[in-house]
């Protein structure tokens, strides 16, 4: 771990190194005045970029996969190609993306790297469900939505579309859970995010306090992020409600 | 947004027009394939009528419906909903002039029934207060009490009240034509039986002009005013009245499709009101009594039961009208009967016994 480290050309520095606390001095797991004192310097602004990157993320994840999406949906022969492709991106060891994609010649050592790096894990899910979603739409509502008369595009966004988002929004849930995980990996690169501290916890050797607390904040994110979703999907589908409360009668 | 010419824009209470179909050697080929889907397919559907498109499977039967709203393009004829060629309108505008009722029902599951029925008004562009109106007004027509049904969604609702929302949607921009494709297949005989009575009294008040597909004959002469029967490869075997199918029989296909009892169907197409009742003077009238409206079959079926013994009939009022013994139908399947002839007293009546 160190001699990757090591090899790095830049290695973040962080504030809340030496310290007179008697807890860090006596190398306690847990110390909670470094928190309250490094909060506002350290942690916060490392929470702020973490939701920043793991939104951006996921956002240019999602208008791409749900364009490509929209393509195999159409023409089938595109869906075995992407699902290749976005599969191999998926499967490359995330440290390795990194360091590959730093090599890069306009990326190098930046948060735009790790966007690519994190958009990249986020396809092979959000496209997978996209499209499973789409294809789950029965025959007999397109059949009728086109026998009323409803053109293909009116057909796609009204009826299509709106029936494949429980399967949509389960994708967005498990990439915005994964690419928050991903992103502490990003502190490798440069310097933003919860893996900021992380890494500073780790070379420094010693004093775990500043890990436990930039990684519980990091699975705390996670939760919270994918609890909104399920609320979103609660109310842009009561009709999926309704469903289970039909079949419990 | 101005209000596109395909919007019916008549109030929304009051029916249009029914408008009249005709297909004109209508054929259907499909690629790679020898023997065509439909072949020089003819039919007249007169404005308000409903014509049961009926044969065995591989008929092409909803092919041929399927060709009318253009889900599938036809190979060669044309077809003409109130004189005008269906080939020379854009087929979605076209479809919103057509209702269409399938056998699965394909409500929007993510729709409420309300925003299910309102369907072609929103994209006829309609108002919304018209759209909300004219929604409340079918729910209504098709039994169903709009304030409970209008924010329900399709799951919530059992099959026959699916069925009937989907009959609602169809009628929503009041079409000149309806298309339904076993609309009742997949309702359990107790109540499609019931659907079909509902359908029909529904019938008479709008006024369609329908094109109702099924396998099952007896459906077709219940439903129909005039039935068409498919043989394989889409060939009319015989386009006629229920009661001139059943008394004339075009060929030994159309005979065999019908069924071996087809002169106890012709007794559904009549009920004791048709009939000359026996005088009840001087006869002990049976204590077995039975309404006006009773169709002959069934009346048939109950004497037989009975041990042959006759039935008395009343009307709705509970006066006696007389009496129907077994001889009495009898008689009129016979030579002179009053149903031997399709220009009979049931004949030509599209109530069929409802």
């Amino acid at each position: 771990m160190i001699g990757i480290a090591a090899s790095l050309p830049v290695i973040p520095t962080f504030g809340g190194a030496p310290s007179s606390y008697a807890c860090e001095r006596a190398n306690r797991l847990f110390c909670s005045g470094w928190i309250s004192q490094n909060w506002s310097t350290v942690l916060w602004p490392a929470l702020r970029q973490h939701v920043l990157l793991s939104l951006v993320a996921v956002a240019i994840g999602f208008a791409i996969s749900f364009v490509l999406a929209l393509l195999a949906y159409r023409w089938h022969r595109l869906e075995r190609p992407v699902i290749l492709v976005s599969g191999i991106l998926y499967t490359l060891p995330s440290l390795a993306l990194f360091e590959i994609l730093v090599t890069v010649k306009p990326l190098g050592l930046s948060a735009r790297t790790a966007e690519v790096a994190l958009v990249s894990y986020t396809l092979l899910i959000l496209f997978r469900n996209i499209v499973t979603g789409l294809r789950a739409v029965p025959d007999d509502v397109k059949e009728a939505a086109r026998g009323m008369g409803m053109t293909e595009r009116q057909c796609l966004w009204r009826v299509e579309i709106p029936l494949a988002l429980p399967s949509i929004i389960a994708g967005l849930r498990i990439a915005t859970v994964t690419v928050i995980a991903l992103a502490t990996v990003a502190a490798y690169i440069c310097d933003e995010g919860l893996g900021v501290p992380i890494f500073a916890a780790i070379q420094d050797g010693v004093f775990k306090t500043e890990l436990i607390a930039a990684g519980g904040l990091a699975v705390v994110l996670a939760i919270v992020a994918d609890g909104l979703l399920v609320l979103v999907q609660r109310a842009l589908t009561p009709w999926a409600r309704g469903r289970r409360l039909g079949a419990a009668r | 947004m101005p209000v596109p010419h395909t919007a019916r824009s008549e109030g929304s209470s009051g029916f249009a027009p029914a408008a009249p179909l005709e297909l004109r050697s209508v054929t259907k080929r499909y690629p790679g394939q020898a023997v065509p889907a439909i072949a020089e397919l003819s039919l007249e559907v007169p404005a308000g009528e409903v014509c049961v498109l009926v044969g065995p499977s591989g008929s092409g039967k909803t092919t041929a419906m399927r060709l009318i709203n253009r889900m599938i393009e036809l190979s060669s004829g044309d077809i003409l909903l109130g004189g005008r060629s269906v080939l020379q309108r854009r087929p979605d505008e076209l479809r919103r002039e057509i209702g269409y009722v399938i056998q699965q029902i394909g409500l929007f599951p993510h729709h409420t029934v309300g925003e299910n029925v309102a369907t072609v008004p929103r994209l006829l562009g309609w108002e919304r207060a018209r759209i909300a109106h004219r929604v409340d007004e079918l729910l209504e027509l098709v039994g169903l009490d709009p304030q409970e049904m209008r924010g329900r969604y399709p799951a919530q609702l059992s099959g026959g009240q699916q069925q009937r929302v989907g009959v609602a949607r169809a009628l929503a921009a009041d079409p000149p034509l309806m298309l339904m494709d076993e609309p009742f297949g997949a309702i359990d005989p107790i109540n499609r039986e019931r659907l079909q009575d509902e359908f029909l009294r529904l019938q008479a008040t709008v006024r369609k002009t329908i094109v109702f597909v099924t396998h099952d004959i007896d459906e077709a002469i219940k439903m129909g005013d005039r039935i068409a029967i498919l043989r394989e490869g889409g060939v009319l075997a015989q386009y006629a009245a229920p009661a001139e199918l059943l008394s004339r029989p075009a060929d030994d296909f159309v005979a065999q499709f019908v069924g071996a009892d087809r002169g106890l169907k012709r007794l559904t197409l009549a009920t004791l009101a048709d009939v000359e009742l026996i005088e009840p003077n001087g006869l002990s009238p049976s204590a077995r009594r039975v309404p006006l409206r009773t169709t002959v079959r069934d009346a048939l079926s109950m004497i037989l039961t009975a041990g042959g013994s006759p039935l008395t009939v009343v009307d709705d009022q509970g006066q006696v009208t007389g009496l129907v013994t077994l001889e009495l139908v009898g008689g009129l399947l016979g030579k002179d009967g009053a149903l031997a002839e399709p220009d009979g007293p049931a004949g030509g009546g599209g109530d069929g016994g409802a």
